[in-house]
């Protein structure tokens, strides 16, 4: 029920929106939950594990009742708590956690079964027999109990993630939280103030009251217009600060898009990374429910939501409403709503020695025995001082007094310190280096006592920051004590307690946890679930200690609390990982020849972030295998063409260049001449392979060196740590080249005729030569060298020229019956060649394992040299490379073992690390590892893939099976 | 053998203009890798001065006219808007970079707000003022970043992730924009 004139609502926008398929009307500045009580809807969603049926019981993000799906389009958000959920026009939600519908809810049988369903039921009923578990018992149990549900499409909606950078972070903008952005802002501090609601205010905008002699409402707007002023200012909003990590780094979690309907590029959300100098914890403190029998029905509410949904949304959920309380706080709740108009039949004190004096009834000392209504409630029965009473009542408001808001505290393992006058806990001194408390986090309750905690917190956040707080007069307001006595649960009655609403733990479940020996807080939490729900306990977690400390006979310090983690409310994974869905996983690398590939119908492959064609189908080509065998052949007898731009280039430069190479190469790199290119292995410090591939001499003191694709950062990095680390004051500068040119291979025995055609002659260059050639007006780089085992040639030119040679070359090679190749081509051509990539130099290999043990020259020391000497380095029970020939299809990753043998993996004897099916030989070769595998040539050997079901045997041969003595590449 | 023509990293694509924000390839000229041999920091600076500029100190630049130095690394700057000059290559290793890179402009309001959603780096004007150029990550790439005015940055990214760079920059205007339509 609206009440007029109430309330923070726009009245002049009315919105509709539909929950569990009815379509209701609301306002702008309406929650979900503020809406549907205002429409009289008391029923919202079912428990979680008893599917009792539940109404909203807070007005704030720890709602442990009120969530509900929502659902737009391909979007269907669970978990949505109903009191954050702003409404707009069209919004849709659903209850969860019921069937077939929330009134009617068959799982509600659950509730009969409660006896049954104790605390640690699962561990003692589902234990047997064991293979039930996976197939039978965890199916059903997560069918029947739950919260919301998937909608199992992809979440292609636009989220973000950000950083944010300044001076003081101030969290939470109730009297405190402004109280202390206003005076860092004044003293010049760049200042964050976030909040997780909608509007700047807190508790102000719910409880009424004045600021500085004007209505607190007018206070907060005069306080943000002139924050909204400030340069230095940032002001977020629906931001609710979800972590503390170290170095004053804070997570944040803005709702950026879901109060409006969704909008294209509109994110929903947005993950903050936000690093401040020093801190202001404001975040207030959360009301605690009272445990009493069946205190879970529809209509039995916080006091301090009912002042929300009376002040803030101008709602009264009740027509005859009564409050209990432990404290003075329900008090100021009647009086507001009796001067509203609103009927109060009654105010239950739990304290004996409390005022009677109000224009309702006072029960004192009151114990609620019990409430009925199951779909909402209708009555409650009681004993108070002077007997027993039964008072109907719609609507039920308690308040078993505040717990601080210290979780943020305790994110760097602080531990909070209990304090009996206030019967809770704050926060330990210092718990958050640079973060100061203020306020109710502080159990500073009173408006007054807010402000000028806010005020003293940002003085001395600005005292570290070097900034002096410019002198002001603190607004007065009310300073009201709190007046508590500490009432954790109703004695001597029958019926459930609920405690944690959300997981559906009872005073019960927390006893019997203690009776079965779960003492400790973190036993307790885990045996009964207590605080392990969406709301982390918010609502719970005193209050469960409390009755164990009281089942345990202990103190509640001494009992403690369990750990709080961030994130603070709940945080969808798809906001932390923003960017990361799809494509925006990782950068994609593009070649100057991709578009040219592409044209031609070439499949890209992924190679590293690279995008390499895999093979360019011919019209009439059915299977890669044709095209590729096509390309093969292409090569072996006219000329093809591929880019090889993805290798990595290096320059190097400096007098010590040489010497340098020395070090990080096997072989020796000095004596090269000036012009000439020559093969080089490099190792790891320990002594294994780190990677292949070419260096050039381009003058006295410059090389170029070329990596294979796969270890080009690697190899840059390798050569980094060695220069820093070994020779920081040699004469040697050297900085990656690989994106500047564009590179290609031309290869086959037509190969030196196609560059004729585009050179001024036929290139005069031997084997493994460089020299610089013009292409019209640009000069390239021209290299003698292959990789296919034929005549071969890279020719590179600066990369802005690349679509256009590559392009050049393809018609050239064309014309004389040749064209591109693609990674199967090349892949063919090299394991024919016997030529190894990354997948015989895998990490686990060494120069002597593949048969390059004689590259690691004897005439000098170079990095793992020495680890490659070690015992077991060597020897012939090292695997060693070697070809295998094949007459069936044989697959890489496959295991070798003799003929005979039992197939086991004391018997195996080496693998498979590449294959290929050779057109040229007509056979299916492959290159793989076996021990003493150079001595055994000739025999023959067993090939085992169990996961591919392939069982042949193959011969053993040397790995180069194509023209072994080099004729072809150095014709 | 006629010219080959000529291509930039991100092919003549046209400016993106959202949230009052300009994204835009720029051609950057001749770039220039300096890296000066051990204890040549004075015959560096020598050789540098018929072009005004010194060789700056980390995170800096040094500017006359068209031609900039700026840091982009240990014993490290890119000379660009203009050629190394004589004498050089005496004392540094000079690389011809060129190529290597792809140059966006980012300028407009948005700016600062669309790095913030890439980058991890406090770009207020009194952490990251007019001039200061750093190395960092732009969401999973390597970038040279430098400030060029209040609202201007340019940006370096090797030239094959160029799309990717477009596209992520894209995407956070695209979003700002949306925000901006809220209001």
């Amino acid at each position: 029920m609206r009440i007029d004139g109430k309330g923070l609502i726009d009245r002049s926008q009315p919105l509709r929106f539909t929950f569990e398929g009815k379509e209701y009307g609301g306002f702008k500045g309406d929650t979900l939950a503020s809406a549907l009580l205002a429409n009289g809807v008391k029923l919202v969603g079912r428990s979680f594990k008893y599917h009792r049926p539940r109404g909203v019981l807070t007005a704030g993000s720890e709602e442990p009742n009120a969530m509900v799906e929502v659902l737009e389009g391909n979007q269907q958000t669970p978990n949505t708590r109903a009191t954050v959920q702003e409404i707009y026009d069209g919004l849709t939600a659903r209850s969860q956690n019921r069937f077939p519908s929330l009134a009617f809810d068959l799982l509600g049988v659950n509730d009969l079964f409660a006896p049954f369903l104790s605390a640690g039921f699962y561990y003692k009923t589902f234990m047997w027999p064991r293979a039930f578990w996976e197939r039978v018992y965890e199916p059903l149990i997560r069918r029947a109990a739950g919260l919301g549900s998937l909608s199992r499409q992809h979440d292609e909606a636009a989220y973000e993630k950000a950083y944010a950078f300044c001076d003081l972070l101030v969290i939470g903008s109730g009297p405190a939280g402004l109280m202390a952005a206003l005076t860092a802002a004044r003293a010049g501090a760049d200042v964050i103030l976030a909040d997780e609601d909608a509007r700047f205010g807190g508790r102000l905008l719910s409880d009424g009251g004045r600021v500085g002699g004007q209505p607190a409402l007018d206070w907060v707007d005069a306080t943000l217009g002139e924050l909204r002023a400030l340069p230095n200012v940032r002001l977020m909003s629906r931001t609710t600060v979800t972590g503390v990590y170290d170095d004053g780094t804070y997570s944040a979690l803005e709702r950026v898009g879901l109060h409006v309907a969704p909008r294209p590029d509109l994110p929903r959300e947005c993950f903050w990374r936000i690093v401040a100098k020093r801190s202001v914890l404001a975040a207030g403190a959360l009301e605690r429910p009272l445990a009493f029998s069946d205190n879970d029905r529809p209509g039995i509410m916080l006091a301090s939501a009912l002042r929300s949904y009376l002040n803030r949304y101008g709602v009264v959920p009740g027509e005859r409403i009564t409050l209990i309380a432990n404290n003075d706080c329900a008090r100021d709740t009647a009086r507001q709503l009796m001067a509203a108009g609103a009927r109060v039949v009654a105010i239950l004190d739990t304290r004996d020695n409390a005022s009677a004096v109000e224009d309702c009834p006072v029960y004192l000392g009151a114990r609620i025995t019990g409430t009925a209504g199951r779909m909402g409630l209708k009555s409650i029965t009681l004993t108070h001082k002077g007997g027993t009473a039964v008072i109907e009542t719609d609507c039920l408001a308690m308040s078993g007094g505040w717990n601080p808001t210290v979780h943020m505290t305790c994110h760097l393992n602080g531990r909070p310190v209990w304090r009996d006058d206030i019967a809770a806990f704050v926060p330990a001194d210092n718990a958050v280096p640079g973060m100061i408390p203020a306020g109710a986090v502080m159990g500073r309750f009173s408006t007054k006592a807010a402000l000028a905690d806010g005020h003293r917190a940002a003085v001395e956040a600005l005292s570290a920051l070097g900034l002096t707080a410019p002198v002001a007069e603190l607004p007065s307001a009310e300073d009201a004590p709190y007046a508590i006595e500490a009432f954790w649960q109703t004695p001597d009655v029958d019926g459930r307690q609920w405690l944690d609403f959300a997981n559906d733990v009872t005073t019960k479940d927390v006893k019997l946890a203690a009776q079965e020996n779960f003492r400790s807080v973190e036993h307790m939490k885990r045996y009964t679930t207590q605080g392990m729900a969406p709301d982390q306990g918010k609502n719970s977690n005193v209050a469960a200690l409390a009755v164990l400390a009281d089942v345990t006979g202990r103190a509640i310090p001494e009992t403690g609390t369990t750990t709080f983690r961030p994130p603070f409310v709940p945080t969808s994974i798809a906001a932390m990982g923003a960017g990361g869905r799809g494509a925006g996983f990782a950068p994609q690398r593009f070649l100057t020849s991709d578009q040219a590939s592409r044209d031609r119908n070439a499949p890209m492959i992924e190679a590293g972030l690279w995008y390499r064609p895999s093979y360019f189908p011919k019209p009439g080509e059915k299977t890669w295998k044709e095209s590729c065998d096509r390309e093969v052949a292409m090569v072996r007898n006219a000329v093809g063409v591929a880019d090889v731009s993805t290798l990595g280039k290096i320059d190097i430069q400096g007098r010590d260049a040489a010497r340098f190479l020395d070090l990080v190469y096997t072989n020796t790199f000095s004596t090269l001449p000036i012009g000439r290119v020559r093969y080089g292995l490099m190792l790891r410090e320990d002594g294994l392979v780190l990677d292949d591939g070419t260096t050039a001499r381009l003058g006295e003191n410059h090389y170029l060196m070329t990596t294979t694709t796969a270890a080009a950062g690697l190899v840059m990095r390798h050569l980094d740590f060695v220069h820093q680390a070994f020779c920081a004051d040699w004469d040697v500068r050297f900085i990656s080249v690989t994106e500047g040119w564009a590179q290609f291979a031309v290869a086959g025995p037509r190969a030196r005729a196609l560059l004729a055609t585009m050179l001024d002659r036929a290139p005069d260059l031997p084997f493994m030569g460089v020299t610089d050639v013009r292409l019209g007006g640009v000069t390239a780089r021209l290299f003698r060298i292959s990789f296919s085992g034929e005549e071969g040639y890279e020719i590179a030119v600066p990369t802005r020229y690349g679509e256009a040679l590559f392009r050049d070359l393809l018609a050239r090679a064309e014309t004389l019956g040749g064209g591109p190749y693609g990674m199967e081509a090349l892949n063919v051509l090299r394991i024919e060649k016997g030529f190894i990539t990354h997948a015989e130099i895998h990490g686990r290999t060494t120069a002597y394992d593949i048969g390059m043990e004689k590259m690691v020259s004897a005439k000098k020391d170079c990095i793992g040299k020495a680890a490659a000497a070690r015992p077991g380095m060597i020897g012939p029970e090292r695997q060693q490379l070697v070809g295998l020939k094949a007459a069936g299809p044989i697959t890489a990753g496959a295991h070798l073992f003799r003929e005979g043998d039992r197939v086991h993996r004391e018997t195996d004897q080496g693998y498979v690390t590449s294959v290929c099916w050779s057109q040229t030989l007509n056979t299916w070769l492959g290159l793989g590892f076996l021990e003493n595998g150079r001595a055994r040539h000739g025999e023959r050997i067993r090939l085992v893939d169990h996961l591919r079901k392939i069982d042949v045997v193959c011969e053993v041969t040397d790995p180069v099976f194509f023209d072994k003595e080099g004729a072809k590449l150095r014709a | 053998m006629p010219e080959l023509i000529a291509k930039s990293a991100l092919g003549g694509l046209p400016p993106l203009r959202l949230a009052a924000t300009e994204l835009a390839e720029i051609d950057l000229g001749q770039i220039t890798s300096i890296a000066p041999f051990p204890a040549a920091e004075k015959q560096v600076n020598a050789a540098l001065k018929p072009l005004g500029l010194t060789f700056p100190a980390p995170n800096g630049q040094s500017a006359k006219g068209d031609a900039r130095l700026i840091w982009t690394g240990r014993e490290q700057a890119f000379l660009i808007g203009a050629a190394a000059p004589d004498g050089l290559a005496d004392h540094a290793a000079l690389t011809d970079q060129t190529d290597g890179w792809a140059a966006l402009s980012l300028t407009g309001p948005a700016a600062v707000d669309a790095l913030a959603r890439l980058i991890p780096l406090d770009l207020r004007e009194t952490a990251f003022p007019v001039g200061r150029v750093t190395r960092a990550a732009l969401g999973h790439m390597s970038m040279i970043l430098s400030r060029i005015a209040a609202d201007s940055f340019q940006i370096m990214v090797f030239r094959s992730m160029a799309r990717t760079a477009w596209h992520e920059i894209g995407d956070a205007l695209d979003h700002l924009a949306a925000r901006a339509s809220l209001r």
